[in-house]
């Protein structure tokens, strides 16, 4: 454990690190994904990216989690080339504010809800454009739900957020892109996953992960995100 | 004098972009940015940023762009600079050579380059 660090910086920290872990061994998967549709470079500019973000928040003394996230959005911004730099990286930086009175349950569901609004924005997408914002969507909505609504603890809402966001991936491979350059191939379009769907997929899948390792806590990765709302019995607090 | 700002996945297109457009342009300031600054494809706020910064005399900028993430990178950029820029939907060297023609207006503003720079939306070749 680095000295100084605030517990909450330190846990924002471990989760880039997964992240960066988790792209990187997905960089070939991403590839061929992105190369069916696009310009074959997902893979690769998202794990130089993640490993440059990885390298940036090491620098940082004592950081907190609004700290960690900016850099990564910064550093994500100047490194990723494509569209993925200014919507993982804009998005990350833009967001980060709403972690300025730290990490917890009602900060992280401010976060991922102005980070779903600057991605959309930026990238002027609405669900069914095969984008990023299919997995986007179900998954800051079903966290949001299931936080705000059925009073779940963080990790729990997580782990329904990995499966909206899995559902949302597999909503994108019969759509027709309508943005990106994957909308250059029209009806080819059809049939194939999206990269950016995929790759935060695998960015929300790192961050359950890392929760679970952080937290200890006793939730089932594969939760269903249409399950009915089991009471909490004994609540963590 | 309004500036010019070329943006281009490829930094040799943005460079022949501003190439073709300083032939017009006279003594309009033109800065081209592109490449990932790795030497592949892509764009970067950063350079885009920098590129505005000396475009600009103290009377705004106008960018223009290619495709996709050239966009949401200039508007990154502009977001970012303290530069009085603004995007033009338009084709990028016709729009360049359009907006560089409109700058040597002794009466030039951003508005008025910008909205030259959008008119070559409509350029038919053929």
């Amino acid at each position: 454990m680095r000295e100084g660090m605030s517990a909450d910086g330190e846990a924002v920290v471990a989760a880039v690190e997964a992240v960066a872990e988790r792209i990187e061994a997905e960089r070939d998967h991403l590839t061929q994904l992105d190369s069916a549709i696009g310009d074959a470079d997902h893979g690769g500019n998202m794990a130089r990216g993640w490993a440059e973000a990885v390298d940036a928040v090491a620098d940082l003394d004592d950081p907190d989690p609004e700290t960690v996230v900016k850099t990564v959005g910064k550093t994500l911004m100047s490194e990723v080339g494509g569209a993925s730099g200014p919507l993982y990286g804009g998005s990350l930086a833009f967001a980060a504010a709403e972690l300025d009175g730290g990490l917890d349950r009602e900060s992280a569901v401010a976060f991922a809800e102005t980070y779903l609004e600057k991605v959309q924005d930026r990238g002027d997408a609405s669900v069914g454009d095969a984008t990023m914002v299919d997995a986007l969507v179900p998954a800051v909505h079903t966290f949001k739900k299931s936080v705000e609504t059925d009073d779940l603890p963080a990790v729990e809402a997580l782990a329904k957020a990995v499966d909206a966001a899995e559902r949302g991936v597999a909503f994108t491979v019969p759509l027709r892109a309508s943005k990106g350059r994957a909308s250059y191939l029209g009806w080819r379009s059809v049939g194939h996953q999206d990269p950016g769907a995929t790759s935060t997929l695998f960015i929300v899948e790192a961050l359950l992960e890392t929760a679970i390792a952080e937290t200890g806590a006793d939730v089932d990765p594969d939760l269903d995100a249409t399950s009915p709302t089991i009471p909490d019995e004994d609540p963590e607090e | 004098m309004v500036g010019l700002v070329v943006v281009s996945h490829s930094a040799t297109a943005a460079e022949g972009v501003v190439e073709v457009a300083a032939e017009m342009g006279g003594d309009t300031p033109i800065e081209p940015a592109g490449g990932d600054g790795h030497g592949g494809i892509g764009t970067v706020p950063d350079d885009i940023e920098a590129a505005l910064e000396a475009a600009d005399d103290g009377d705004g900028v106008v960018v223009l762009v290619d495709l996709g993430s050239a966009v949401m990178n200039a508007e990154v950029a502009i977001e970012a600079s303290d530069v009085d820029a603004t995007l033009a939907d338009a084709p990028v060297l016709e729009g360049a050579v359009n907006a560089a023609v409109a700058a040597t207006a002794p009466d030039a503003t951003v508005e008025s380059v910008h909205e030259q720079a959008e008119a070559a939306r409509g350029v038919e070749k053929l």
